[in-house]
This record gives C-alpha cells, sequence and structure tokens, in this order.
C-alpha cells in the first residue's frame, strides 16, 4: 500500500476508559477517530465505580472531564449503540460495517431535558445500578452520559406514546430501523472491556438465593451517593444497616473447576476499598475480607492494604477459599465457613459481598469472528510479551481488560500505547481526515462599552415550568447595558445558534449571555457559536439557572423566578468586565528526548521515531538493554535475549533515532515545546520539543539470609545466569526460593511485583531441567496475578512445595554442620503449625527493586516529584499514570514503579502516544483562563512560585514573577496566595468576582 | 424511593421574622459546582437564599473576597471543593483549607461570628450531600441572624 492510499482515521471499539483514552491521544495526534461502542453512552465500567483504590478517588469526578472531552472533541465521532458486523481490507486501509441499532429517539433533536424520562409510566430495571432501582424504559444511565441522548428500551417499552406527546423537541422514534454504516479507517482498536461473572451457578455462595449476598459490583452501586440506597449500606433484605459486612475473594476466579484459572487482578484491592469506604460511609461497620493472597502488587497498593487494617481495623483471612455460606431463615443474616490453620471455622455476617470475577466480554468471540483475531483459552485476546498491544492482524490492537484483566491505571497507559500503535500505521495520513472550519476574523471590542445580549431558555418545561422566563427576559433588559434579550424554547438547538448569531450583528452586540443549564456541558457549545459571530469565545457568560434554579426550587415558582433574575443580575455584572481572552502561542521543536536506553526507553524511541519524529536516545551505559540484558526467559516462556538484541538493532539502524550510549543528562532547560539539553561528554546541546523518563530500575543487594556471606546464597537474576548457562548436573537438587527480600518491610513498603512470577517460572525451569530437584517456595503472598496463575498451578502440580510465612516470621538461614554441609532453612508451618527444617544447597532470594540513585538528580533537574518510594510519581495514579504535572514530560517502565517487560513495553508506548500529542503540532495554545502578574506590583516574595502546582512560574532576571503561559492551567491558587494581589486570574479576576457578590448583595430580591 | 418525586428540603422561603440570610457559596469547576448541578439533575430541593460562584478551584478563593463578601452584607460564606485528594489541580483545596481556618480565627477579631464562615468538600457525585449542605448552612445562618457588619468596620485584610 502506498502513502497515499492510507486513510487517517482510527475506529475505537468500546468507549470505556480505555477506548476514551485512546481516542483522546489520537484525536490529539491529527487523527479522525470513530468511537464506536455496543451501548447507548460511552463511559464503561469505571462509569459505575463509586470510589477507586488506592486513592479512594471519586471515580465520576475524575472521569467525567474526559467523558466531556471527548464529547466535543472536533476529531471524534462517537458512534453509539452499535455492533461490528464485517470487516474488509488490510493496514492502512480497512472498511468496517457497522449495525447501528435503533435509539428510538433522534439523536441531532433530543437535547436530554429528560421530561419524557419523568413521564414515562413504566417501570424498568436499572442495570447501570445492577437492577437494584428501577428506571423509566427511556432513560440515560447516569446524568454526565455521554453523548446526553435518551434512549428507549424496547424491551420494556409498551409504545403507549406519552413520551412523543411530551418531547418539546419532537425527538421520538418509535419506528426507528437498524441502520449499516461503512466506515474507512487506517487501523483498529478493539478496547471491550470485561463482563463480571455470574456468580449464580456456584451454589455454596447463595448467590440470588440469599438476599443479603451481593456482587462486588452491586455493593459498588450501593455504596454510590448516586446510587440505589444513595450511599447509605443496607441490607437488601430488611433495609437494615449492617454492623458485620464479609467480602469473599476470588468468586469466579482462580478456580479451575469453572475453567476460570486466571486471577482477575484487581478484585483484591477492589475489595480493600469498598470495606474502607462502607466503614466510612457507616460508622460502626466492622468488615471482614476473606482472601487466597493478599494481590496488592500495584503501585502503592500495599500501603493501601496497611491503611485497611491499622486506620480501619478491617479484619483479613487469608489461606484457602471460603468453603460455603449458609442463610440463618429468620434473621436473614448469613455464616461464612472457612478454614484457618488447619481448622474449621465459623463466623455470622449481616450482609456478604462476592468479589466477582472479570471475564472476557461478552462480545469477544464475534468481536473475534468479525476481525479475525485468535483469542486465548479464556476468550481474551492473545498478546504476547513483546508486542503486548498487537492482535495477530497487523494494523489491530487490542487494549485494556480485553486482553487480560486489569486495573484502570494499567489499561489507561495501554490505551495510549495502543494509540501510538495504530498512529505509527497511518502516520503519512496524520491531519488529512480533520474538519476544518473557517472562522470570521475576531471583531475587537476593546475600548467599545459593553453591549449585552441575554438569551433566556426555557429548556422545554424544565425552567420554564418553574420559571417565570418571560418576566426574566424582560428583567434582563433593564440591567446595565444589556441591549437586547429573548427568551428561546431550546437555547442549545441548532437553530437557535443561527438566531444567536443574527443577533450579534442586528444589534452589534460584544457580550453574550447565556441563562439556562449548566456552563460545565454547555459552555463549550456557546463559546463557539460566539466565536462563529466574530466575537472573541472568552465574551460570553452563563446563568444556571436550571440544574442550580428551577431543579432545586421546584415547588417555588416565586422564588425560582425571583432567583433567576438574580442569577442573570449576577452573569451580567460579570460579563460588563469580561476581556477578550487571547491563547499564547509557541512554536514545538518536533523532536523527542528519551532517557534511558532498556526495554522501555528503546520502545519509547521506537514508536516515536516510527511516526516520523526525529528522536535522541540516551543510555548511561555503554550498551543497550538495561535490567533486561540480565534476563534469559519469560514465565510464558520467550527468549529474552534474542528479542532484547533485535530490539537494539531496530534503535541503532532506525533513521529517526539519534543514540548517545555511555552518556548522561547533564543540564536540561525549558519547558513544554522547547527543551534545550546539554549530555555529559557531548558540546552539541540538544534542542527538542518533550522528555520520556525511562530510567529504569536495579535489583537490591541482599544483607539478609547470608547474601554475600555465602556464595550458595543467590539473588533472582544470578540463578537466572546460573539456570541458563550451567549444565542439569550441576544444578541445585534442592532449592529454597525466599520472596520479599528488601522489599515489604518497613524501610521499603513497596511490592516488586515481578518477583512471584519470576520465582515460579525459575522454579519450573529447574524443575523442568532436573525433575528430581525438591524446590520450595517460602513467600507471604504469592502474587502470580492474571494468566501467571497458570504457571502457578503448573509449578504446584509438577511438585514445587509453596509455604506462605508471615511478616514477622521469616524464615532462618544458618550454615550448617558440619561447614560444607547444605545450608539449614527453618521455616513456620502455618497448616502444620510448627518449624520445619529443609536443607537446602541453593537459596534464591526475590530481591527487591529499586529505583536507580540517578532519579534524584533528574528530578530536581526538571522539577519532577518523586514518590515516596522514590520512583518518580505521576500526575495522577489512575487516570494519567504517563503522565507528569509538568507538560511534556512522559514517565514509562521501573522508572514508575516495578513490573514486567509486557508492562513496560505498553507503557513505554503510551508515552510515546503521549509524546507525539505535543510533538504532531506546530504550534502549543495556552489555556484562556490563566494566571497574570502584574509586574509592577510583585516584590518577587516567590510564594507563588512556591506554591504553584505545575511549576508554571518562574523567575525572571530582575527577580519578578512570570507565569510560563503554556504551562498554566489557571487553578488561581498563585493569585489567592499574593501578598501583593499582583496576580490575576483571566477570567475569573477578582474585580469580576467582587461584582458578582456585589450584584447579590445590591440588588435586593433575595 | 424516587427523589424526583420525592424532594428534600425546600423550606419556604419566608419565615416569620423575615429575615432571609443572603448565602455565598464559592464552588469549584471540578467537583461541588458539579454536585450543585446533580443537585439538580436529581431534583434534591434546598433553599434558595444560595448564590454560587463558579471558580475553577476552592484554591482560587483569596481571604479578601471571603472578607469583601462578609463585609458588603452576605450573612453567610462557603468555600466548597473537591474532597481531599481530588483536587482537578492537585492540592489547591489544601490551600483553601489553611486559607479557611486561618480567617476563622480572625473573625472574632472583627466581630463577625466564625460560623458565618463554612467549608466543605462536595464531591461531583454527591448532589444529595450539596442540597443538605446548602439548606444545612442556610438554616444555621438563619438561626445566627443578619450579619451585624456594614460595610466599614472589616479591615482590608491583605
Ligand atoms: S478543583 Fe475542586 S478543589 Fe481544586
Amino acid at each position: 500500500m502506498t502513502a497515499k492510499d492510507k486513510v487517517g482515521a482510527v475506529m475505537v471499539v468500546g468507549g470505556g476508559i480505555s477506548g476514551m483514552q485512546s481516542s483522546l491521544d489520537l484525536a490529539e495526534s491529527g487523527f479522525k477517530v470513530y468511537l464506536v461502542d455496543n451501548k447507548p453512552t460511552i463511559g464503561g465500567a469505571m462509569a459505575q465505580l463509586d470510589k477507586t483504590f488506592p486513592t479512594n478517588d471519586c471515580s465520576m469526578c475524575i472521569m467525567a472531564p474526559k467523558l466531556v472531552e471527548v464529547g466535543r472533541h472536533e476529531n471524534i465521532e462517537i458512534v453509539t449503540n452499535a455492533d461490528v458486523s464485517s470487516v474488509a481490507g488490510d493496514v492502512g486501509n480497512f472498511t468496517v460495517t457497522l449495525t447501528k441499532n435503533p435509539r428510538r429517539v433522534d439523536e441531532e433533536l433530543c437535547t436530554g431535558c429528560g421530561i419524557c424520562s419523568l413521564k414515562c409510566p413504566v417501570e424498568a430495571i436499572d442495570m447501570y445500578n445492577e437492577g437494584l432501582m428501577a428506571r423509566a424504559a427511556i432513560y440515560v444511565d447516569y446524568p454526565q452520559a455521554v453523548p446526553l441522548k435518551f434512549h428507549i428500551d424496547k424491551e420494556r417499552c409498551i409504545g403507549c406514546g406519552i413520551c412523543e406527546g411530551e418531547c418539546p423537541a419532537d425527538a421520538i422514534l418509535y419506528d426507528q430501523a437498524e441502520e449499516l454504516m461503512k466506515i474507512n479507517v487506517g487501523s483498529i482498536i478493539l478496547s471491550p472491556g470485561f463482563d463480571e461473572f455470574d456468580p449464580t451457578p456456584l451454589r455454596e455462595y447463595g448467590y440470588g438465593r440469599y438476599p443479603n449476598v451481593v456482587s462486588s459490583i452491586e455493593f459498588e452501586r450501593m455504596l454510590s451517593a448516586s446510587g440505589p440506597f444513595r450511599g447509605i449500606v443496607m441490607r437488601p433484605s430488611d433495609g437494615k444497616v449492617p454492623e458485620k459486612v464479609a467480602f469473599i475473594q476470588c468468586v469466579g476466579s482462580r478456580d479451575e473447576h469453572i475453567g476460570h484459572n486466571y486471577c482477575s487482578s484487581v478484585c483484591c484491592m477492589h475489595a480493600i476499598k469498598e470495606a474502607m469506604i462502607a466503614q466510612e460511609h457507616t460508622p460502626g461497620l466492622s468488615s471482614h475480607i476473606f482472601f487466597m493472597d493478599i494481590r496488592a502488587f500495584g503501585k502503592e497498593f500495599d500501603d493501601y492494604v496497611t491503611r485497611a487494617q491499622d486506620e480501619f481495623g478491617i479484619g483479613i483471612t487469608r489461606g484457602n477459599r471460603v468453603a460455603d455460606i449458609s442463610q440463618d431463615p429468620n434473621t436473614k443474616d448469613l455464616q461464612v465457613r472457612y478454614i484457618e490453620g488447619g481448622n474449621i471455622r465459623y463466623e455470622r455476617f449481616n450482609l456478604v459481598v462476592l468479589s466477582v470475577g472479570l471475564h472476557a466480554p461478552r462480545t469477544a468471540k464475534d468481536l473475534s469472528a468479525a476481525f479475525d483475531i485468535e483469542l486465548n483459552q479464556y476468550n481474551f485476546v492473545d498478546t504476547k510479551t513483546f508486542a503486548p498491544l498487537e492482535t495477530n492482524v497487523p494494523g489491530i490492537y487490542a487494549s485494556g481488560a480485553f486482553s487480560g484483566p486489569k486495573d484502570i491505571p494499567t489499561t489507561v497507559a495501554e490505551a495510549s500505547g495502543v494509540a501510538a500503535k495504530a498512529a505509527a500505521d497511518i502516520h503519512e495520513a496524520r491531519n488529512t481526515m480533520l474538519s476544518d472550519v473557517q472562522l470570521p476574523p475576531e471583531r475587537d471590542v476593546l475600548g467599545e462599552e459593553p453591549r449585552i445580549g441575554v438569551f433566556v431558555c426555557h429548556c422545554g418545561i424544565n425552567i420554564g415550568g418553574v420559571v417565570d422566563v418571560p418576566e426574566v427576559m424582560e428583567y434582563a433588559t433593564t440591567l446595565p447595558n444589556v441591549v437586547f434579550s429573548d427568551a428561546n424554547l431550546y437555547t442549545c438547538s441548532q437553530d437557535t445558534q443561527e438566531r444567536i448569531r443574527e443577533k450579534v450583528e442586528e444589534h452589534n452586540l460584544n457580550r453574550v449571555i447565556v441563562a439556562s443549564c449548566t456552563p460545565r456541558t454547555h459552555e463549550p457549545l456557546f463559546r463557539n457559536t460566539v466565536r462563529e459571530a466574530g466575537l472573541n469565545p472568552y465574551l460570553f457568560e452563563m446563568a444556571n439557572i436550571r440544574d442550580q434554579c428551577s431543579w432545586v426550587h421546584m415547588h417555588e415558582h416565586e422564588a425560582a423566578t425571583l432567583k433567576s433574575k438574580e442569577l442573570v443580575r449576577m452573569a451580567v455584572a460579570k460579563a460588563r468586565l469580561l476581556e477578550p481572552l487571547e491563547k499564547a502561542s509557541i512554536p514545538v521543536t518536533p523532536r523527542a528526548l528519551v532517557i534511558g536506553g532498556g526495554v522501555s526507553g528503546m520502545t519509547a524511541a521506537l514508536d516515536i521515531a516510527d511516526q516520523g519524529f526525529t528522536t535522541y536516545l540516551v543510555e548511561r551505559e555503554k550498551k543497550l538493554g538495561g535490567i533486561a540484558r540480565r534476563l534469559y526467559s519469560t514465565i510464558r516462556g520467550d527468549n529474552v535475549k534474542a528479542e532484547v538484541e533485535q530490539m537494539a538493532i531496530r534503535v541503532k539502524e532506525h533513521p529517526n533515532i539519534e543514540l548517545f550510549l555511555g552518556a548522561e543528562v547533564d543540564y536540561i532547560d525549558g519547558t513544554v515545546g522547547n527543551f534545550l539539553t546539554m549530555l555529559t561528554g557531548q558540546t552539541q546541546v540538544i534542542e527538542h520539543g518533550v522528555v520520556v523518563i525511562a530510567t529504569g530500575g536495579e535489583e537490591y543487594e541482599p544483607d539478609e539470609y547470608l547474601y554475600g556471606k555465602d556464595e550458595r546464597v543467590v539473588t533472582q537474576l544470578q540463578f537466572e545466569e546460573e539456570l541458563a548457562k550451567t549444565k542439569a548436573k550441576n544444578l541445585p537438587s534442592t532449592a529454597v526460593f525466599i520472596q520479599c527480600v528488601g522489599c515489604r518491610n518497613e524501610e521499603r513498603p513497596y511490592c516488586s511485583r515481578v518477583c512471584c512470577g519470576s520465582t515460579v517460572k525459575q522454579a519450573l525451569l529447574l524443575k523442568g531441567k532436573c525433575p528430581e530437584a525438591q524446590v520450595f517456595v517460602l513467600y507471604r503472598d504469592l502474587r502470580t496475578y492474571a494468566f501467571k496463575e497458570d504457571a502457578y498451578r503448573e509449578a504446584a502440580e509438577a511438585g514445587v512445595i509453596f509455604i506462605r510465612f508471615a511478616k514477622d516470621m521469616e524464615p532462618k538461614v544458618s550454615k550448617g554442620r558440619p561447614k560444607d554441609g547444605p545450608l539449614e532453612v527453618i521455616i513456620y508451618e502455618e497448616l502444620l503449625e510448627e518449624n520445619i527444617l529443609i536443607d537446602a544447597d541453593r537459596i534464591i532470594l526475590a530481591a527487591a527493586i529499586l529505583p536507580p540513585e540517578g532519579n534524584e538528580r533528574l528530578a530536581q533537574l526538571l522539577k519532577l516529584p518523586l514518590s515516596k518510594d522514590r520512583f518518580f510519581l505521576e500526575a495522577h495514579m489512575k487516570l494519567r499514570p504517563l503522565d507528569f504535572a509538568t507538560d511534556g514530560v512522559f514517565l514509562a517502565g521501573l522508572a514508575h514503579s516495578p513490573k514486567y517487560i509486557d508492562e513496560s513495553m505498553a507503557q513505554a508506548s503510551g508515552a510515546a502516544a503521549r509524546a507525539v500529542t505535543i510533538l504532531s503540532r506546530d504550534t502549543l495554545l495556552a489555556e484562556g483562563v490563566i494566571s497574570v502578574i502584574d509586574a509592577d506590583m510583585c516584590t518577587g516574595c516567590g510564594t507563588c512560585i512556591e506554591l504553584c502546582p505545575y511549576n508554571a512560574i518562574e523567575r525572571t532576571e530582575d527577580d519578578k514573577a512570570h507565569v510560563v503561559e503554556v504551562l498554566c492551567k489557571g487553578c488561581g491558587i498563585c493569585a489567592a496566595s499574593c501578598p501583593e494581589r499582583a496576580i490575576d486570574i483571566r477570567g475569573f479576576t477578582s474585580e469580576q468576582i467582587i461584582a458578582q457578590m456585589s450584584s447579590v448583595m445590591n440588588g435586593g430580591g433575595m | 424511593m424516587n427523589p424526583i418525586a420525592e424532594g428534600s428540603g425546600g423550606k419556604k422561603a419566608a419565615t416569620a421574622e423575615g429575615f432571609e440570610p443572603r448565602v455565598i457559596i464559592f464552588a469549584c469547576n471540578w467537583c461541588s459546582y458539579s454536585g450543585a448541578d446533580l443537585a439538580g439533575t436529581s431534583r434534591y430541593q434546598y433553599s434558595p437564599n444560595v448564590r454560587i460562584i463558579r471558580v475553577m478551584c476552592s484554591g482560587r478563593v483569596d481571604p479578601s473576597l471571603i472578607l469583601k463578601a462578609l463585609r458588603n452584607g452576605a450573612d453567610g460564606v462557603m468555600v466548597s471543593g473537591c474532597h481531599p485528594a481530588d483536587c482537578h489541580y492537585i492540592n489547591g483545596n489544601q490551600k483553601a483549607e489553611v486559607r479557611v481556618s486561618f480567617l476563622k480565627r480572625f473573625l472574632p477579631h472583627v466581630g463577625i461570628d466564625p460560623r458565618r464562615l463554612g467549608l466543605e468538600w462536595i464531591s461531583g457525585s454527591e448532589g444529595e450531600l450539596f442540597a443538605k449542605i446548602a439548606t444545612s448552612f442556610t438554616e444555621e445562618i438563619r438561626e445566627l441572624g443578619p450579619n451585624p457588619l456594614t460595610g466599614d468596620d472589616v479591615p482590608e485584610v491583605r
């Protein structure tokens, strides 16, 4: 295929957090995106969550801004209610046929006002709330839904016609038929997410029979303030607030009997989070979690577990699966039967939550058939260690839970990663499919007396039914500088936009106010309209007379009308002071600097270079490969040496990569778009627009367990080499692996994530080479998450003996007697309740992964934060795992936290995609709402420089504070703390806020 | 229960004394303002005395703005922002918390009951909480009676 046959568009199938992130990265890099979802709204599973671990962030709060961004991005077209029917063509040029199922509501006309739903006489089951409450037959899943378009549930609709009669926008289409759509794209991303396991078939847990046994997803909805119980934890049987709640882990996971041997990876943390939140919501509640292992392997997850125990007093049992649950028929309490220390125990609870596993999506088989992609035995996409994002079909990529159960940050990283891959296929066609809108020149209004136009919205009856809209409109004309006012049925409708443009011209308006709904959803639309009318988009203000007035004072017509007037008056007071805001723009140097030449660094460099951008790759050592050079195999049997070697060759031969070996960053200066860097041993300064940090990690050098004192005690990496190079007859005949050496302790509370998998791998390799060898693994929690659980089972079946020890019951290692005799390992066995002695001729320590020393200096140079464990700290643990608060700097691999090769690579590809969102544009635009400093008033005290969360304020040569406009996000923290009041926030100036307040005080009416 | 049909709060505007408090709530764009919107979407009713002023972050609210409001006749002022870890700008809410607690200590010296100044964390999914707080804060201010201060009694703070 020649470059000109390539289509500059990508299809993303699945609109959860993964699909949204991929879409945004691609749309921001100059590609058209079709985001396809089979539901009426995007948002996926994350929209159902109340909080997210390990920060207890409110899920909807952190996701909503992304939802809005996707919804209004001019390069993203959302196609809802659509299934993929067939695919033709090849990488670079695919044609996908979609079947669009009828919504039965016209998407163009529906304004999302919701009157239909209020009037609908049907009570249907609300699946968004896991069937725990009812909704109408015409509905949206949640109020923040994108697109905010209602949908008729055909199964439930009785066809009474009430909504059709009530809909003020005439949007109801009862007979809408299904529709075929053909879409031409260059590459495809599959991110359909997962489905939850239905625990009904597991009779022993009584789900579906005992009302007070609920699934973890149901419990999540119960915890949500917007859920069926409004955040109050109640028993479904009687609405009583429970005192004791149990969480049962691994329901539908790690269970070969039901064919789901894999671990669902997220449920341990999910349960801990739910227990914490439940206790927060319910004073006096105590919770207990029954784990098999506590798999808290992610960044700072172990701290979270510690908090749960110490701060919340959450009870923990670990070891075996809970045997069964029985119900007391009178109280509907539940009795949990389990095994601890070899004894059978019983405990009574008021409510039991089953932590249900993550399953491949129900649509997996259909997608596999339509796209011809291979699935693994569990129906997840079968990806490879060194190609973690690729399916077997070139040009088709998989992200998120579709390629295996995983948490949100890993998913978000992958979502960016697939964006890099999908873009590389078609980078020649970048910017070829974007809609380009021609706007009239902006009128200069400076020095003009404000001429304000006010448009008051009825919003059907949403406002008009409560507030006297004509009266508000009349009132508006009496306000200073208002020269025109209007009332509209729907101010957001297409024809009203036209009318606003006309009125601006007719009355020579230079400020526009819309009194309607909330600026959070509608301000962008109206700003566009104002801009199309030839005005600066910031000469616009909204009065929220619906969400914050007519809807909350529904029965107080007079008070609501009075309040609406006052809200309009406040808006006018502010609008009079509005000024046109210019967005500063700076040119971008379209080259990248990648620091670190390990697997992550190489991957990031290749992925940026593959999109056509020059990339400088710096590696401290003389050779590429980093810590992976010391690995020989993976748990899936890859040949690491060969793969890494191949990668290094590609890097060296890549025309867009310039390699600096044996060099380090000496000095770095500048900001997003334009950095200057000096490398050690170089005379030339390199100029680049972004930085990717992939500085890797190091293996801890233990001083525990006779390491360094007896050469039979080795680390995992040392044993890796021994296993690869030693003949079977010289390998140890009794090997003891000891886990968590140098981590999960007071000094380093974190988990190094990869050691359990490596140990299982090495144990299996040893058993494979020497079947007679005795192999013991002494562990605290065995964390072989996702499909690595298969290897764990295999190892157990091969005769590897796994012995758990508690934190303060570490094994004891001593030199045996006689001197040259075997090493002695003593470990307390919990089931036998006694010490056992193992004579070992090799002890392998799973030594922690440490952040490299150099992180501190690099962090200082770039003003980046480090986590308490001295890894780099990303901008947001959940949704911005690859970014820093400082723009233009990205993060991948072990520099972020310990992880496996495939995870590092996915993250590195993701960092590449994030970097390209900057490199692919000629200029960067700052925000309009940013801070301005009056240099004359500034005394150079430096308070703002210190407080700015984005390092966006610098000190000038004459000792004044200066805002780097492209870095400023307009939060206003600086303005509020400047002792000289030399700082203001454009669009939210003190003067404007004071004007709003004074108009509350002085106008009467309250 | 259908919150839309039932509603909560929503007292009648006028009371016997005829005193209607003026309450200003500064709400950050990302959480509390969305929470206020959600109160609307879910039709939780609250006192119509409240006027919301949108700011990008609770960390934007300068103590002098609060004092200005109290000087110029507001009977109560509340700053509301995201829950502790949720601030869209990393830690603006921490800054807000420090400022408000400082101001609360300062207010008695200028003759203002510190209860007239509130600080609340309200997330974008806590519509009901927003409504509750709006109503209960208004009621608390109603009990306190009109703000005794007019204009110039309060010094500018810097
Ligand atoms: S954005 Fe809500 S408090 Fe900062």
